[in-house]
């Protein structure tokens, strides 16, 4: 029933051209003065197309940001998965106060009676359980919390 | 660890972390932003990328739209003894995109490793984490006690972090 809100990009729209751009701009962007004209030179690509093709795979939601990635643990914050138990009835109202809050930076319904799952992020450690609180607060619902003990690897790539 | 929030890598998150404007000298429009020389811009987010306070500069894609339509959240419960060595080792697998160690929430929730799992389709998720299965009891025999998979069906929120702008 929340289908809609997943971008209906079907993997065909993409040509080989977007693909090669979005495999080529999850590796090291070039810290320099012209970067997209650098990532157009590897590619075959002039500089404006690659700015024009960023765009347009922005607006169409087939990528959901460009630029840097933090983690803001290594500066005093603080990254946590939570989940949620949601009835049908009010799931959609239910991801719209969660949504709300600036602090959950994802959020996704999963099939399980754990069916929302998402990730708060927070300038300050005890920001995390704060956020948790206020939501149960909006929601009327308990708020389980996930810390991470132990990262044991991430890739934050995939190939297009 | 407890290192307070540098001024201008504070600036720097909350002028890029809604993405990088689309203009030919993106890091100089910034640096304008920020009223900084470009150079020391530039030299400060080096620093942050060696520090890990960026993890990656690029292209964060809709994994539904690029073809990654079955998003596995695999959950093992494995015994607490053996979990460093579980982990790593499925952390090492091709097909695991993120592999963490979390408590768990008994009596609702008794898992304690998530693995991130990206496929094609529902089928093959489940037919990989069928094999890894296999694997984790022939190489840990009796450690793993109960696992589960949690296939995503709409991704509601995909902003990435928002610190202290207003509005």
């Amino acid at each position: 029933m929340n289908e809609r809100r997943t971008p209906a990009v079907a993997p065909a729209a993409l040509d080989d051209i977007d693909r090669a751009l979005i495999n080529a701009l999850q590796g090291d962007f070039p810290l320099a003065q012209r970067p997209f004209a650098d990532v157009g030179a590897r590619l075959g690509l002039a500089e404006e197309e690659v700015l024009a093709r960023l765009q347009r795979l922005l607006d169409a939601r087939v990528l959901t940001r460009f630029g840097p990635m933090f983690q803001i643990e290594r500066i005093g914050g603080a990254f946590c998965l939570a989940a949620m138990s949601v009835p049908d009835a009010t799931f959609d109202r239910v991801a719209a106060q969660v949504n709300d809050f600036p602090e959950v930076a994802h959020n996704y319904r999963r099939g399980h009676a754990l069916n929302m799952w998402f990730v708060l992020a927070t300038e300050r450690p005890d920001g995390i359980a704060d956020c948790a609180r206020r939501i149960e607060t909006a929601t009327g619902l308990p708020v389980f919390l996930f810390p991470k003990e132990r990262e044991y690897f991430v890739e934050m790539k995939l190939e297009a | 660890m407890g290192v307070a929030t540098d001024e201008l890598e504070r600036r720097i998150i909350v002028a890029t972390q809604g993405g990088l404007p689309l203009v030919p000298d993106p890091w100089g429009a910034v640096a304008r932003d920020l009223g900084v020389a470009p150079e020391e811009l530039l030299a400060r987010i080096r620093s942050m990328l060696d520090r890990g306070v960026i993890r990656r500069i690029g292209a964060v894609p809709n994994h539904y739209a690029i073809g990654y339509t079955a998003n596995g959240m695999s959950v093992w419960d494995v015994a607490d003894e053996a979990i460093d060595a579980v982990g790593e080792w499925l952390g090492s697998l091709a097909a695991v995109t993120h592999c963490y160690r979390r408590p768990r929430r008994l009596p609702d929730w008794p898992y304690n490793l998530f693995a991130m799992v990206h496929g094609r389709s529902h089928e093959a998720v489940r037919a990989e984490l069928d094999d890894i299965a296999a694997r984790i009891e022939a190489r840990f025999p009796g450690v793993c006690r109960a696992r589960d998979v949690l296939f995503s069906s709409a991704i509601l929120k995909k902003t990435g972090l928002r610190i202290g702008a207003p509005g």
